[in-house]
């Protein structure tokens, strides 16, 4: 019955979406109302996989990552052909980080803070956690390098942050990690 | 637990709504954008858009602002529709060291200039596969020589063109082993047996007629785009590269590994003086060299032995490595030649390489030691500055005539607007989706026209009406003559369009041939008038001599034709009136049609498999009795005694005799 409702009012949401995303036809109205157009994100597309912005707001334990990745303004750009793998903090991860810290970075002052975090947390391959060895190192889209430790079959990051699960997206994959991930202050 | 359940839906409810929403990418199409798009019927466009067909091979061209389809000009690839690669006469074309190949993937249109300002003559495009360089005649938009590159293993970093056409180039993406040695080598010896090469192609400034003047041999790393300098930078020519990794396998990743690879600063005048000098070492390589001949209507191909090699690790001063972030991937030089624009796939930033500073650096030796025993300029020493920020994923970069550099962004799917003095970002608009190259009208010259820029888009999804898992790949025409960027058009393209440019129509369209001469005509196997019509049999083979009017072939009722003959139709379109083609096709031709031009010849060949009368027709809709324009052929058995006769209007039925 729980999961009824939930399927309903989702249903109800992403046809609201879809109300938005036909939006995109350019009719010569006048120039006082401009025909607003969205990105990939927008794109209404049930059969694909789900693309890892997706895949993170599917997810009951993404909600912080989802909401700055919205503030940030990064959701077209992950819903783009990439490939990415994402690094995708939990909410847990991020409740780790000291008070008030997100909160600070989902200002609107501190967009750019915010999508040099997130985009250390993206690389612009898609690679499998098995693909990871240790001591490798790999650039990320901020322009940033972390580096992989393995030891029994566990893969973490930077020394701080465990993949704890994986999922594939239709562009990229998301590994879920335990921490957040802290690019070095320049 | 149903608290808990409520809250996520709410939640993941309120992300859906709020991912939907206009998020300040979003972009206004406006109602005039209609109008500024409008080119009214029986008007013409102002530029022509010549656009690379990619995987298709070919080269299309466009008008703009109207976006509409104006030619597909068959290059690298057969096409049937106009009997390229399938008449005797264009067969040459597609020959390589290799064969003859019928298809290529065509990245990159350049235009002729002079004085670095289009000129419009020629057009050329590389081929990536099989590498080599296509030359389009601009005044008949057909192709009419193509060059094969040897020592190269597809030539992506091609056919960017210097300041007066002195010469195009060709940079092998992948590197391999020299065609002079045994490359029956282990894949995971790249370092010691791969290499990478640069050829200068020189262009005759008469007839723009091809000849590899020289190669340079240089380390194996993968040669990506390029620009010549202009201006003050003139003689010099910037290559990206990158894989200063040199690995072999999975490059996504291994070639991935440096914060930075480079961007190569050839002085091709140091080149041309050691060449002079007999620096150059002769190298038995073999690679194809075809030309068309608009008098015989008819390509040839020539099979070619020799190629010179400078090496510029024992010629000092003809490169230089210049340290560019992350997988450069575009390398544009701006209109002064004073800046080159270095675009790493995978960097944040776009740094701005001075030229004038690039001298300096070199004349003070300010290198970063050396990389394969190539000089290293030291970044700092080089840059004028980095654009910081810009976007993820730049790629290309053009300009306009007010000083200002447009790139586009793959990954975060935008163009951003910039100040190549200043280094700071100006406007940014979305594109839809995923943008490769752009262009600006004369964009990469010393003259850009400005007023627009094109965006040519990888992924379309649904900016159209479906059509199945495939779409047409999309180019978005944006206006550049205000401060911001404005959306005007979408148009549908041809294959998977990579660069382009965009040149004044008028500098083209008054050179446009009509009809090509019939007195002219230098076929060998040309028939001048009705009179000369014929059929010859030579062995087992018969030559139709035909020619075609409107609205009839002559000969249009041939026998004496057997079984094991093979049959060459030589048709001459004796029309002298502009857009007047005639089509020939054969029932069961494991063949294309012909498509003739008024004046020209040119020929189908066709083994008949069976016994039988066999229709022949003409294709293309010529009159008003072009459905009466058609005649039969009679396939006799091997052993048949029935000779040879043909007639048009002669062969009266039986029945009437």
């Amino acid at each position: 019955m729980k999961s009824i409702f939930l399927i309903i009012l989702l249903g109800v949401l992403m046809v609201s979406c879809k109300d938005q995303g036909t939006t995109t036809t350019s009719t010569p109205t006048d120039a006082s109302s401009p025909t607003l157009i969205a990105g990939q994100s927008a794109v209404q597309d049930n059969e694909s996989m789900k693309d890892v912005v997706k895949v993170a707001v599917g997810s009951p334990d993404h909600k912080t990552l989802v909401t700055a990745v919205i503030k940030a303004e990064l959701v077209d750009a992950l819903s783009n052909a990439g490939p990415f793998t994402v690094f995708a903090p939990t909410d847990a991860a991020f409740a780790k980080l000291p008070a008030g810290t997100v909160e600070g970075l989902i200002k609107p002052d501190q967009k750019s803070a915010l999508q040099n975090i997130l985009q250390y947390h993206v690389m612009t391959s898609a690679l499998k956690s098995s693909f990871f060895k240790d001591g490798m190192t790999m650039g990320m889209v901020n322009g940033d390098n972390i580096t992989f430790q393995v030891k029994d079959g566990k893969v973490m990051i930077n020394n701080s942050a465990s993949i704890v699960a994986s999922v594939p997206a239709s562009n990229g994959i998301v590994h879920v990690i335990d921490a957040v991930l802290l690019p070095s202050s320049k | 637990m149903k608290n808990k359940y409520f809250f996520l839906v709410i939640l993941v409810g309120a992300v859906y709504f709020q991912a939907c929403k206009p998020r300040g990418m979003q972009q206004a199409v406006t109602s005039d954008a209609a109008s500024k798009v409008y080119v009214a019927p029986g008007t013409h466009d102002e530029f022509y858009n010549f656009v690379s067909g990619g995987f298709s091979g070919q080269m299309s061209v466009y008008g703009i602002p109207s976006g509409r389809l104006l030619r597909v000009i068959p290059v690298f690839s057969v096409d049937p529709e106009k009997g390229y690669g399938y008449s005797e006469e264009s067969k040459p074309m597609l020959n390589t060291s290799h064969g003859f190949v019928p298809w290529d993937d065509l990245h990159h249109p350049a235009l002729s200039v002079t004085d670095g300002i289009h000129d419009g003559r020629w057009a050329f495009g590389n081929a990536n596969n099989t590498p080599r360089i296509g030359r389009i005649d601009l005044k008949t938009f057909r192709t009419v020589e193509i060059i094969e590159i040897p020592n190269s293993g597809g030539n992506h970093s091609s056919p960017f063109i210097t300041e007066n056409s002195e010469y195009v180039v060709a940079g092998t993406r992948f590197s391999i082993p020299m065609d002079n040695t045994n490359g029956d080598v282990p894949i995971n010896t790249y370092k010691k047996n791969f290499k990478g090469t640069i050829s200068f192609i020189s262009l005759d400034p008469a007839d723009g007629n091809m000849k590899i003047a020289f190669q340079l041999l240089l380390p194996g790393v993968n040669f990506d785009l390029a620009r010549a300098g202009k201006g003050k930078s003139h003689g010099w020519f910037f290559f990206s590269c990158y894989n200063s990794e040199r690995a072999n396998t999975l490059l996504e990743v291994n070639s991935s590994q440096k914060d930075k690879d480079f961007i190569l600063c050839v002085n091709w005048k140091k080149a041309e003086e050691y060449i002079k000098a007999g620096k150059g070492k002769k190298q038995t390589v073999k690679y194809a060299h075809n030309k068309w001949d608009e008098k015989k209507h008819m390509a040839t191909s020539t099979i070619e032995n020799e190629v010179t090699v400078l090496d510029p690790k024992e010629l000092e001063g003809i490169v230089y490595f210049m340290p560019c972030p992350k997988s450069p991937h575009g390398c544009d030089t701006d209109p002064t030649g004073e800046y080159i624009v270095g675009s790493g796939k995978l960097a944040a930033i776009i740094p701005v390489f001075s030229f004038t500073k690039i001298q300096q650096a070199i004349a003070n030796k300010t290198f970063d030691a050396d990389y394969e025993g190539i000089p290293v300029l030291k970044y700092e020493s080089v840059l004028h500055g980095e654009v910081l920020k810009p976007g993820l994923g730049p790629l290309h970069t053009e300009f306009d005539d007010k000083g200002n550099a447009y790139t586009s962004f793959f990954v975060s799917s935008e163009i951003v607007k910039w100040n190549v003095q200043s280094l700071q970002v100006l406007d940014r608009v979305p594109t839809y989706y995923s943008i490769g190259h752009l262009s600006v009208p004369g964009g990469p010259t010393r003259k850009p026209w400005g007023k627009y820029v094109i965006a040519y888009n990888k992924i379309t999804k649904d900016r159209y009406l479906p059509t199945g898992p495939e779409l047409a790949q999309s180019a978005q025409l944006y206006d550049i003559s205000g401060d911001k960027m404005k959306l005007l058009l979408d148009f549908p393209t041809i294959g998977e369009p990579h660069y382009a440019e965009a040149i004044p129509a008028s500098l083209i369209e008054k050179n446009s041939t009509k009809i090509y001469k019939i007195e002219e005509n230098k076929n060998p196997y040309a028939t001048i008038g009705d009179d000369n019509a014929r059929v010859e049999r030579k062995g087992n083979e018969v030559h139709v001599y035909m020619t075609s009017i409107r609205s009839h072939f002559t000969p249009d009722n041939i026998e004496g034709v057997k079984l094991g003959d093979v049959v060459y139709f030589h048709v001459t379109n004796l029309e002298q009136d502009w857009d007047v083609p005639h089509g020939f096709a054969v029932k069961g031709a494991n063949n294309a049609e012909l498509l003739i031009m008024p004046g020209e010849t040119q020929t189908l060949m066709w083994k008949p498999e069976k016994v039988g009368v066999y229709p022949m027709y003409c294709t293309d809709f010529c009159s008003a009795l072009h459905q009466e324009m058609q005649g039969y052929i009679r396939i006799s058995a091997p052993n048949s005694n029935v000779p040879i006769s043909f007639s048009t209007g002669t062969n009266v039925a039986e029945e009437a005799k």
